[in-house]
């Protein structure tokens, strides 16, 4: 059944045939379409991928190895792509690459994905000696992507920084996430940023009261 | 990649460096290209110096060979330039542009003329829907209109020509969708009537990727706020419904100097999370 859906995959002839076909495999759920979905990633076919990368996401644990093997030395496109999924999937093994994506990753849509992702990695994962380590890191991170020069990474960042802030186990760097919070607040010059930050601001003190 | 990546970085186009001084100084440079290329930049990178606003004014008028042979492209790029840069002193001769023999300066000055905000275009926008609807037809082998009607309609709305309402309604009925968005969009902002705004939500379910764009570029310019789940689940790139979503948070973001967020407000960010 699922070999059937993969043969699909590889001899679709049009884009359209191609995203009905990579959306039936994802909607097998089958962790042997994984290897076929990371190749979709890499045909340039925009439909496909957002398909491709959401059934990666769903498939979630089992595809992050397997997505951290093909992202060295691989076409920049499909690199994109794989952030994405990795930024979905939340398994602290891609958190390496998360970091450095939210910041130096050339594309906006790439940063904002990234960034996003830090906010929502699934931190119970990690051993608990690396915990407080990885978070700092991260926060770090995101503090540094809500400065970014695009409006959306820097409001990624910010709901980044309050999903965090709630998560933590040990943050020693909350006064300094609280006080960046009232710094957008005051002095970004995107108003939808600035909104965001007081609703970071708002829900924080609403969750830990 | 995505829609709003496909413009390249500006380093790449021009493949040299300016100072806002060289910028100023080509302008009146004797190669053509570079003063083309020195009005887009100086509109890229918001130069409000005086002199930047004047030599573009001059260059607006500049008649030349290539004028008189039909090529107005440095005027579209001054035109754009003079949009960006908030100087009513432009205002003028943006509207002498509106007479242009050339479709795109006509264009390129309705939208600057839009976005500089100046009630006093408002006359000479009207003059081009004279006609109505009979008028609005393509011209013979070209890809526009006779004029460009959407900007124009656009721009009456954004300039809240509620003198213009009889004109604008009839072309919700136009034959080109795209027009029908326009006066959608205008007479929502013209009458605060949902039931345009709602015209355009379901123009999110067309089967034109290209349409839902646009659509979903009217909807986050009027701010229309019903239209926000909408818009979470068109099918377009992210990164268009984003800069939808922001346009509709920030403009039902009244309160902010009170520190008060409304539900509604906190529902659109909600959503605007879900897609990044």
């Amino acid at each position: 059944m699922v070999i059937e859906l993969i043969r699909a995959v590889e001899k679709a002839d049009s884009a359209n045939g191609l995203l009905n076909a990579v959306k039936a495999l994802t909607e097998a759920g089958s962790d042997s379409a994984i290897p076929t979905l990371i190749a979709v990633l890499g045909y340039n076919n925009p439909g496909a991928a957002v398909a491709a990368v959401d059934g990666l996401i769903q498939l979630g644990e089992a595809a992050v190895l397997p997505l951290l093997e093909q992202l060295d030395g691989y076409n920049y496109g499909a690199r994109a792509w794989a952030i994405r999924a990795l930024a979905g999937i939340g398994d602290p093994r891609g958190l390496n690459i998360l970091l450095d994506a939210a910041v130096n990753d050339f594309a906006l849509s790439v940063r904002r994905a990234a960034t996003r992702g830090l906010g929502t990695i699934h931190w119970e994962k990690l051993p608990p000696e690396e915990l407080v380590d990885a978070q700092l890191k991260a926060c770090q991170t995101l503090l540094q992507a809500s400065q970014d020069p695009e409006w959306v990474v820097r409001y990624a960042a910010v709901g980044g920084l309050q999903a965090l802030a709630v998560e933590a186990l040990k943050s020693n760097w909350l006064p300094e996430v609280l006080a960046r919070f009232e710094e957008i607040i005051k002095t970004d010059d995107t108003l939808a940023v600035r909104a965001r930050a007081m609703l970071a601001n708002q829900q924080f003190f609403e969750l830990s009261s | 990649m995505e829609y709003s990546e496909l413009g390249a970085p500006p380093e790449m186009i021009g493949g040299e460096s300016l100072t806002v001084e060289m910028a100023i100084a080509n302008l009146r440079h004797e190669d053509y290209s570079l003063r083309y290329y020195a009005a887009w930049w100086i509109g890229r990178f918001r130069v409000k110096e005086p002199e930047a606003i004047a030599g573009l004014i001059a260059a607006l008028e500049e008649e030349s060979e290539l004028t008189r042979s039909g090529d107005y492209s440095l005027q579209r790029n001054v035109a754009r330039a003079l949009g960006k840069l908030e100087d009513k002193r432009a205002v003028p001769g943006l509207i002498r542009c509106l007479e242009c023999s050339d479709y795109y300066v006509r264009e390129a000055a309705v939208q600057a003329l839009e976005m500089l905000g100046d009630r006093a275009a408002i006359p000479s926008l009207v003059k081009l829907l004279e006609g109505g609807l009979n008028a609005a037809v393509r011209v013979p082998g070209k890809p526009h209109l006779i004029q460009p009607y959407d900007a124009v309609i656009e721009a009456l709305g954004t300039l809240g020509a509620k003198e213009a309402i009889e004109l604008i309604a009839p072309f919700l009925d136009h034959f080109v969708e795209r027009v029908q968005y326009a006066a959608a969009r205008a007479m929502y902002q013209l009458t605060g009537n949902n039931a345009y705004g709602d015209r355009l939500v379901r123009a999110l379910l067309g089967d034109d990727l290209q349409l839902r764009r646009s659509a979903l570029m009217d909807l986050g310019a009027i701010g229309y706020l019903p239209a926000a789940k909408a818009i979470a689940e068109t099918l377009a790139e992210n990164s268009l419904k984003l800069i939808a979503l922001k346009g509709i948070l920030e403009n039902n973001l009244n309160q902010i100097q009170s520190r008060s967020l409304s539900d509604q407000t906190i529902q659109v960010m909600t959503l605007m999370d879900s897609l990044l």
